[in-house]
């Protein structure tokens, strides 16, 4: 798709490259983070941070009305050799990989009221994933998960959300020195669910980490998908998608902090609009710390607007501290499925409602090829089907 | 033999004060085999035609009738009228993305033929056609027009029109932008496919430079939403030597 081409009425799309000083990645934030949740203040929506997310539907989340009166029924599913723990808050462990950035992801770790911990022992390399189901049964709840893996190990681990709920959970991914490990998120709930959460990977020395962000469901999700690197010659991906359908918020806020010397990272995020009211929100910032040399970073974000009505905000950021880098870019592009594509394609005999799903499939195959995941790869064309299904 | 028939065809497209008239009581007939070569000043309506006989929803017919072997085209979708075959290749052709030429070509292919292409015979098929359009095979595997140059973009509309056979084949304007190498290639593959006598072709342009690479059977000057004159190959000539003015003066739209 080319560069600011067929940008709808209604997109922002804006990026800056900036080089600076001081990090506003840091700065533009309400509140430095916290684990405390009185140490932000409630948002009111002016915020950089809270500006694009309709705060009447997070259900109490950000203003403290909101309680742990619901029920999550979880289910997790381990190969051999993974221990799960179910642990207090004083774990060491527990938020290691990271601190919340905003007062939603505050609540939810000063809400929990047990941490689950999953560890992958060292060396050990597993055939299965772990898979973590988690099915919203109503109500409000409030969770946090540590992945512990290992040095050398290597792992795919896959949560599914499903059902009805609100829902604000932290989940830490403490990925081991050489360790390999794919980290699987699917939002696939009911259309009246809320889901804030704040993945944090911690990426060893020399350790890849692979991030997919699956969100099709929800009234309203908001995801904060971070890397950081605990020591040089790490390697993160960050492949995201998401179908907004009428009515639908889904914002996924990433960042990446190269911290560290030698290492990489790269995002793509691939989003579908379609309907009355659909907003998807992408944020995707990547800082480049003065102690970063050798970085080779790339971000890109890439929006289809299928129908009129739908909103895209993309705002990709980065910020470069050192200028001894591989390469840093970024790219962010939101076109649309216009009537004089549709009318090409039907002008090569290819019916309307054909030719929607050659350019959506098209849209999303690569990356979909991507994931690795096989189970997750056949689950999500299928799901992008009935998405385009119910859109004729 | 397949016949595209059009009758006191009125068209006309929303405006900015209300619907203006483009198309003012348009007659002609295509006979499978013919060549009619539609020629006239900007501005003229010649691409209203060929858009209108396509079936673009910015196009509003108001009067008349169009017909192909008595179906008439006006009532069809436009994927209906190119299975019916009428094939359109455009003059500023649609960039696809995320759509592979080749997943195009083939899902365009299976639609018009009303079953899927063997894939064996269609992989050389297209290969062939490729070659002799002198199209890098490596095009296969771009998204559809993006990135294209004027010329590539041409080169694979006329690729298209090889390979879906259709009865007529409206070209609007595809000398445009081209350089001579360009024209020859493209002209060359125009003519293979008027060669197989089973496509009636309706070449719309603005120069008579296309005309010596593919001779047409008939000549008309297109001016002012209508045809104001027809005649042979040599009307083509007196239009080279003295231009539209003659066509232009009193009335027509610049």
């Amino acid at each position: 798709m080319a560069e600011a081409q067929n940008i709808p009425a209604g997109s922002t799309t804006a990026g800056a490259i900036a080089v600076a000083a001081e990090s506003t990645v840091a700065t533009r934030m309400s509140a430095p983070p916290s684990f405390d949740v009185a140490d932000f203040p409630v948002p009111n929506g002016r915020e950089e941070e809270w500006r694009f997310t309709p705060l009447a539907r997070l259900k109490g989340l950000h203003d403290g009305t909101a309680v742990a009166d619901g029920t999550m029924k979880a289910q997790i599913d381990a190969p051999e050799g993974v221990t799960i723990e179910s642990v207090e808050r004083g774990d060491e462990r527990i938020g290691k990989a990271g601190t919340p950035v905003d007062r939603v992801s505050a609540q939810a770790f000063s809400s929990f009221a047990k941490a689950t911990v999953v560890t992958v022992p060292k060396e050990t390399v597993l055939a299965e994933p772990i898979r973590v189901a988690l099915h919203g049964e109503g109500g409000t709840t409030f969770g946090h998960t540590v992945f512990d893996i290992k040095p050398f190990a290597e792992a795919i681990i896959v949560i599914d959300h499903t059902g009805d709920g609100v829902r604000a959970a932290n989940v830490d991914i403490l990925v081991g020195d050489g360790a390999k490990v794919t980290f699987v998120s699917v939002q696939d709930w009911d259309d009246t669910a809320v889901h804030t959460s704040q993945h944090n990977a911690l990426v060893g020395r020399d350790a890849s980490f692979k991030s997919v962000v699956v969100t099709f469901g929800g009234d309203l999700v908001r995801l904060h998908p971070r890397i950081a690197y605990a020591g040089p010659g790490g390697e993160a991906e960050m492949l995201g998608l998401y179908f907004t359908d009428a009515g639908q918020h889904q914002e996924h806020r990433l960042l990446v902090t190269h911290d560290a010397p030698h290492c990489k990272s790269n995002v793509v995020y691939k989003g579908a609009l379609q309907g009355q009211d659909a907003h998807a929100v992408w944020i995707g910032d990547v800082l480049i710390e003065k102690s970063a040399e050798g970085t080779d970073t790339y971000e890109m974000n890439r929006n289809l607007v299928l129908t009129d009505g739908a909103r895209v905000d993309s705002v990709p950021n980065l910020e470069i501290e050192t200028g001894e880098i591989v390469g840093a870019g970024h790219a962010s592009a939101t076109g649309r499925f216009d009537d004089e594509q549709l009318f090409y394609l039907q002008a090569r005999g290819i019916p309307a409602d054909e030719a929607r799903r050659l350019v959506v499939r098209g849209f999303f195959a690569e990356l979909v090829q991507q994931i690795g995941v096989d189970d997750i790869e056949e689950r999500l064309l299928a799901r992008i089907e009935t998405e385009l299904a119910a859109s004729v | 033999m397949a016949t595209l028939e059009i009758h006191d065809l009125h068209v006309s497209v929303e405006a900015e004060n209300g619907a203006r008239e483009i198309l003012k009581g348009v007659d002609l007939t295509v006979k499978q085999g013919e060549t009619h070569a539609i020629m006239g000043p900007n501005g003229s309506g010649k691409s209203t035609l060929a858009y209108s006989l396509a079936g673009h929803p910015k196009y509003t017919i108001t009067g008349g009738t169009v017909t192909l072997d008595g179906e008439d085209v006006l009532e069809m979708s436009v994927d209906e009228r190119a299975r019916a075959g009428v094939f359109l290749a455009m003059q500023y052709p649609v960039e696809v993305p995320g759509v592979s030429v080749s997943n195009f070509l083939r899902t365009s292919a299976t639609a018009i033929r009303g079953e899927a292409p063997k894939l064996r015979t269609w992989v050389k098929e297209v290969k062939s056609a490729m070659e002799q359009l002198q199209m890098d095979p490596a095009f296969a595997e771009r998204n559809v027009n993006e990135g294209f140059s004027g010329g590539e973009k041409k080169r694979h509309e006329i690729l298209q029109l090889e390979l879906l056979k259709p009865k007529i084949a409206i070209l609007d304007e595809t000398d445009s932008g081209l350089d001579v190498d360009a024209l020859r290639i493209v002209s060359e593959g125009v003519n293979r496919v008027r060669e197989t006598g089973e496509v009636g072709t309706l070449l719309i342009t603005h120069y008579t430079r296309i005309l010596r690479y593919i001779k047409p059977d008939f000549v008309h000057v297109f001016a002012n939403g209508r045809i104001a004159e027809s005649g042979g190959a040599e009307l083509a000539d007196v239009l080279e030597a003295e231009g539209y003015d003659k066509y232009v003066k009193g009335g027509a739209t610049a």
